[in-house]
């Protein structure tokens, strides 16, 4: 059976890893490479890196991170941020990355998820989904770092983005995230339910019960989170291991 | 010295697989080659493959590459992943589009109708993650790694041999499929060993020294 992958998440700033709290407020947390060499080690099932680097230019200090982790770590890894076009899906795939995830920028032009899908196959666009509850039961999109509403439903986007192409959605709640509260779980479950392909939950894990919550209420196929691992809370390893226990199928 | 030439038709993720050859057989020479000449002159033969079938027989074809990895199949350590398993059957559903046949077999999608699995709940297409693959014959590709062992799939198609003789690796998504097949001197995966941690690495050594 398909385990459930844990997908450590590092938010890279102009070459550095960091974490902020609601988007805001970074924090450093440490070399990229190294931190990716530690996940694969506690047996992370992938690693997902978001580039949160304001300025352009300061963008393409990513790309030999994603080199060098790529040439040492035998995962997969995901990368996104920033991402406006068809080439910047094939550069990042050709700096060593799996998987791209594009955000606002498939907002803005929802063509796009079809032309990268296109061009180099569902099974490497991932969209990302910024969701804030704007009422019961009801969940908009945003962009721009959680700065803009967009208008769009997240579920029906969720929807849109299957039909263009998308391999996989990861759905972030932006009420949740940096909060460790907890995921948005009847969001998570109402894309999950929404969608045929593949979704990872993010945005608010602070324990492992958590992530197995994310799982068995939410849903979700595979979960992510960045503090718990980030300042050594918990191990990879650990939070597969309380996963297991509570029944959940993980690769060990 | 040993060659492999790992065939660049530009569909896919070659450097992560030239990477992790490199890191388990750093003695030997990874080529990323689209040369029919390089190709031919390899020792070992690794045809990676990423995508749509249809997109990657194209470009095979723009290429010219058909012909030589036809000959590898028959002449050398030859490993195919992913689309480069796909691509040795016969007919693929997807894009209604012949492969090298080399195999028998066709090359189905996962139903389109909601899979479900054991407990009930819906799986999702496209196959994404690790998922088991039990060692359905014995082979010096599988030294090293536990029957039952983990790998990293993603794909929306499947092969399915019609000689199960070729059948060395299954696993179960809701529907029993052909994950690994050997012949002689040609073993593909549907799985990407290249991203399948220490267990793909301990496949990709395996074949690094397989002499078949």
């Amino acid at each position: 059976m398909l385990a459930k992958r844990i997908i450590p998440c590092l938010d890279v700033n102009a070459g550095r890893v960091v974490k902020g709290v609601n988007f805001v407020e970074l924090r450093d947390a440490g070399d990229p490479v190294e931190i990716a060499h530690r996940y694969d080690e506690q047996g992370a099932d992938e690693i997902t890196f978001l580039d949160i680097t304001a300025s352009a230019d300061g963008r393409d200090l990513i790309l030999p991170i994603i080199e060098a982790v790529a040439a040492q770590v035998f995962i997969p890894l995901t990368v996104g941020g920033g991402v406006r076009e068809v080439a910047d899906v094939r550069r990042l795939l050709n700096a060593g990355a799996d998987k791209v995830s594009m955000n606002s920028a498939a907002v803005n032009n929802p063509r796009l998820v079809a032309e990268a899908a296109a061009r180099v196959g569902s099974q490497c666009i991932v969209v990302a989904i910024d969701a804030k509850q704007t009422s019961p039961g009801k969940w908009e999109v945003f962009t721009h770092g959680g700065r803009k509403n967009s208008g769009l439903d997240a579920i029906a986007w969720a929807k849109q983005v299957e039909q263009l192409g998308a391999g996989e959605i990861l759905l972030t709640s932006m009420d949740r995230d940096g909060t460790r509260a907890g995921f948005d779980l009847a969001l998570t479950r109402a894309v999950a339910d929404a969608v045929g392909i593949p979704l990872i939950a993010s945005g608010g894990v602070g324990n492992l019960q958590h992530l197995a919550d994310g799982v068995m209420q939410g849903r979700a196929d595979a979960v992510l989170a960045a503090s718990i691992f980030h300042y050594g809370e918990y191990t990879v390893r650990q939070a597969k291991e309380y996963m297991r226990q509570r029944g959940i199928e993980v690769r060990l | 010295m040993t060659t492999v030439a790992v065939v660049d038709y530009g569909m896919g993720n070659l450097r992560s697989v030239a990477k992790a050859l490199e890191h388990v057989a750093p003695e030997a020479t990874v080529q990323v080659t689209a040369n029919a000449v390089e190709i031919q002159a390899a020792d070992r033969v690794v045809v990676p493959g990423q995508g749509a079938m249809p997109d990657c027989m194209r470009a095979l074809a723009e290429r010219g590459l058909r012909e030589v990895i036809v000959r590898a199949t028959r002449e050398k350590p030859f490993l195919g992943i992913c689309v480069g398993l796909q691509m040795l059957f016969g007919h693929a559903e997807e894009g209604d589009v012949n492969g090298l046949e080399v195999l028998a077999g066709r090359v189905p999608r996962f139903p389109l109708t909601a899979m479900q699995s054991a407990e009930g709940t819906r799986l999702k297409v496209p196959h994404m993650g690790w998922n088991r693959v039990t060692q359905v014959a014995a082979h010096p590709l599988w030294a090293n790694i536990a029957d039952g062992e983990r790998f990293y799939f993603v794909h929306s198609y499947y092969v399915a041999p019609d000689d199960a003789a070729c059948i060395a690796g299954s696993t179960e998504y809701g529907l029993p499929f052909t994950s690994a097949v050997a012949r002689d001197n040609i073993f593909a995966v549907q799985f990407h060993p290249e991203k399948s941690a220490r267990a793909g690495l301990a496949l990709l050594d395996n074949f690094m020294h397989w002499n078949p």
